[in-house]
């Protein structure tokens, strides 16, 4: 509780912060902004700018849980029909009332744009209806508990305003209409975006006049406009500059357990691996990596503490789920496994390899915090309990593509999901292209017992239920070492002392949440 | 002369031609792009649809046809990652580099020549050695270091400086400019001058080793015999002279300037055309790494165009076209 008369201070300061000064933020971005049309190139830049402009029927929370947004409301009629119900009196940036009809429009616009990638978190609604302007109902063909999740990820443009509309004319401003609490001033590409504020705002008009969000990729380069004063707060902060910014006054830093999980892939398809061997370098009768206890014994010769000291630099958690803490479906009773090279070094010899055996291990050098860093201290971590590891990491690009063509026997991926569930789904149910499971399984670890408790919790709309369900099978995956997890990222801003931000797990930089 | 400059473009084309074949074979070596650009939710049916849109699901040599036929027709293909033209992306990042491109080779011309000429008249002296001193620093030091270091002194510990960006621009004839205001150029002295660097070391030493070759030659100790004011042999004999070698190299690396200034422009965020290039190299963006580099043969195929052109005004001996 806040003493009243701190809170009319408050106030008083922060109306004359408002009235007296033109209040402009400025903010440094640590990933290209590639297109303002919220319907067409789905990356975390670009939904970051379109939350400032749009909404969405759902938001996410600072935890990473779903919560109201353009609706205020949802239920589930029956098994397969779902209905919304928008707020009333919202209005978008030119004065027009929203209404049902715009968001109709704004999913098939997700839908149908030309190489839009959205389609998918619409393609589930078999059905849709506007009742009366406020109501909106969705028919799926079958039980489907993630239609609030998914419309999360569609934003309701203007259906005057983006009829026709091209990409073109969303970056340009023209169709730059939306309900969000700023409006689009001008995108200038590769170097800045400007927003200015939406005083009309129904969450609350936001502090700043006018938001510029800097687009400066170069980690030396955004910790040197912060600390000039270019900006006023950066996102992403390199682990080596950390210490600096903690020890100077002038600034303060927001940080939160990231949604982002660490982990390592291990192949389980097949019987010859490409970079396992003997440790003479000769082929091995069988995969090692395809026994459970080889899995578990590399997950207990990894100090995911030390890792997290040393090369994190605290910027980050030991895993023991694919998800977060705060995120739905992670499962808290389930430990980090403990650093135990000897309890390792039992099982290898109880698997069958007393000699350990040796390994490559694949990692990107450029996508995720300290990756190669990381991949060379758990080789060395692995080599110590008798895996013979060597490093091998590549930039992104030349990566993703060999990973996803299932080249590696050992590799590291970077994962963030607003759901256990979601995660399970993308990364280790059997590969089945018709229900859309297992794109990204690598390893292929398949477990028909895991893709059944998927598809119940999936058809479940109960969150309750569905969430159980999802620690249930998050369970069954981790007692199998389906993935050996090594940390969740914290996600770090840094900014002048005289502003706040609400750290978000997703993430996100929202200039509306900084005050 | 026509003739001369229609044969000169005549090979360009055929260069872009082979250019765009090895770089359709090489971004393809890489690997897929589909695996970069689909988002982590996209289950196997979105990727393949978002394949089949951008007919990246077809095999490589009608991939390469579709290029061709379109490129016909003046359309270079639109890039994966910003969902625009490829040409109109790099079209707006042209002026941003061009104008650091410029003012770097301005610095380096304006400054080197002078001090290259100080030096080559006076070798022995502490100026002449204390500037051929400075040039092997220019030459030296990497350019991403000094552009860091003049980022932690000019704008983090002395503030005077903006660390990075363009800041505002103004339009002129259409194209936004920085150098015409205030703000512009205080955003451009650190970019333009650590690119100018290595240029002005460049110049520099040209400038000197063609005054000490010409100083010692006949006409000048003709002209200087005929009783010529030192300020006019060196002004104008020396200098002439000189300038033919000051001339290719400078409008060869104005060249690679404009191409290849990345470390520059992203040290210093600056929106130039440097950064798209590694932005689409990283995203495996192939319709704007082809049109790209299509751009930038063009550019030196045209500025070696324009250094002849300048070797004839320059040098009334050489006669372009004939044999």
């Amino acid at each position: 509780m806040i003493p009243l008369k701190i809170r009319w201070f408050a106030c008083a300061a922060a109306l004359a912060a408002n009235t007296v000064l033109a209040a402009d933020l400025r903010i440094g971005m640590a990933a290209d902004i590639t297109s303002m049309d919220p319907h067409a190139v789905n990356i975390t830049p670009n939904n970051n700018i379109g939350w400032h402009v749009f909404d969405a029927l759902v938001h996410v929370d600072a935890d990473a849980r779903i919560a109201p947004g353009l609706a205020q409301s949802w239920r589930a009629v029956d098994d397969t029909t779902w209905e919304f119900r928008l707020r009333r009196n919202l209005r978008f940036h030119d004065g027009s009332p929203v209404t049902a009809e715009d968001v109709l429009f704004s999913l098939e616009r997700a839908e149908k744009l030309p190489n839009g990638q959205y389609a998918s978190f619409v393609q589930r609604l078999t059905e849709k209806r506007a009742p009366d302007p406020y109501t909106l109902r969705f028919k799926t063909a079958t039980p489907y508990a993630m239609v609030p999740y998914d419309l999360n990820s569609i934003f309701i443009v203007s259906k005057k305003a983006a009829s026709n509309a091209s990409p073109e004319d969303f970056n340009s401003g023209k169709a730059m209409i939306g309900t969000g609490p700023f409006r689009f001033t001008r995108f200038a590409r590769g170097d800045r975006v400007e927003l200015a504020k939406n005083p009309a705002y129904w969450g609350g008009a936001p502090v700043w006049d006018r938001v510029t969000f800097r687009i400066i990729p170069n980690d030396p380069a955004r910790i040197a406009a912060l600390l000039a004063g270019d900006v006023d707060a950066i996102e992403a902060i390199p682990t080596p500059d950390l210490a600096r910014i903690r020890g100077d006054k002038r600034f303060r830093l927001a940080q939160k357990v990231s949604w982002r999980t660490i982990f390592f892939h291990a192949d389980q398809y097949r019987d010859a691996s490409p970079f396992v061997s003997d440790r003479a370098g000769k082929p091995l009768p069988k995969n090692p990596l395809r026994d459970v206890n080889v899995r578990l014994a590399i997950s207990k010769s990894i100090n995911r503490q030390a890792i997290v000291e040393r090369v994190m630099e605290k910027a980050a958690i030991p895993a023991s789920n694919l998800v977060s803490p705060p995120v739905f479906g992670h499962v808290a009773s389930i430990k980090p496994e403990a650093y135990d090279p000897e309890g390792a070094k039992q099982l290898l010899a109880r698997a069958g390899y007393p000699d350990g055996f040796a390994l490559t291990l694949h990692a990107p050098n450029n996508r995720y915090v300290n990756d190669d860093q990381i991949a060379q201290a758990v080789a060395q971590m692995l080599s110590r309990v008798g895996i013979a590891t060597r490093v091998e990491t590549m930039p992104i690009n030349v990566y993703l593509p060999k990973a996803r063509n299932g080249d590696f026997s050992f590799a590291m991926l970077g994962w963030g999901s607003f759901s256990g569930d979601l995660a399970l789904r993308a990364l280790l149910a059997a590969p089945d292209a018709g229900k859309g499971y297992g794109a990204w399984n690598w390893s292929r670890y398949a477990n028909a017992a895991l893709d059944k408790m998927l598809d119940q919790g999936f058809a479940t709309v109960d969150e309750k239920k569905r969430e159980a369900m999802a620690r249930e099978a998050a369970a069954v995956a981790l007692k199998d070492q389906a993935v050996v997890p090594l940390h969740h990222q914290i996600a770090i801003w840094a900014m002048k002392a005289n502003i706040n931000y609400v750290a978000r797990t997703d993430e996100y930089t929202f200039a509306h949440h900084m005050k | 002369m026509a003739g001369y400059i229609l044969q000169r473009l005549g090979q360009a084309l055929a260069v872009i031609f082979v250019m765009s074949l090895l770089v359709f074979a090489g971004v393809y070596a890489i690997g897929d792009p589909m695996a970069i650009m689909i988002p982590p939710e996209a289950t196997q049916a979105d990727a393949a649809r978002l394949a089949a849109s951008l007919g990246l699901d077809q095999p490589l040599w009608r991939q390469y046809l579709v290029f061709l036929q379109q490129a016909a027709s003046g359309n270079l293909g639109v890039s994966f990652a910003f969902q625009v033209p490829a040409v109109t992306l790099i079209l707006e990042r042209l002026p941003a580099t061009l104008e650091l491109a410029v003012a770097a080779t301005l610095i380096a011309l304006v400054f080197g020549i002078p001090l290259g000429l100080l030096a080559g008249l006076k070798p022995r002296s502490f100026v002449g050695r204390a500037i051929m001193a400075g040039s092997i620093l220019g030459f030296s030091l990497p350019t991403f270091w000094v552009g860091l270091l003049f980022i932690m002194v000019f704008s983090v510990q002395l503030g005077w400086l903006p660390a990075s960006g363009r800041g505002a621009t103004v339009e002129l004839l259409g194209i936004p400019l920085s150098f015409l205001t205030l703000e512009g150029l205080q955003h451009m002295l650190m970019p333009a001058l650590n690119l100018a660097l290595f240029k002005l070391a460049l110049v520099t030493r040209l400038t000197r080793a063609g005054a000490r070759e010409a100083l010692s030659l006949d006409y000048v100790r003709f002209a200087r015999a005929k009783g010529l004011t030192e300020a006019r042999v060196i002004g104008v004999h020396v200098l002439r002279n000189i300038l033919i070698p000051v001339v290719t190299v400078v409008g060869l690396e104005f060249g690679s300037l404009v191409a290849f200034a990345v470390v520059t422009e992203t040290i210093f965020a600056w929106p130039g055309m440097g950064k798209l290039l590694i932005d689409s190299i990283n995203a495996l963006d192939r319709p704007v790494i082809v049109a790209y580099l299509c751009v930038t043969v063009l550019v030196f195929v045209l500025i070696n165009l324009a250094v002849d052109l300048a070797y004839a005004v320059l040098d009334p001996r050489v006669r372009l076209g004939a044999q």
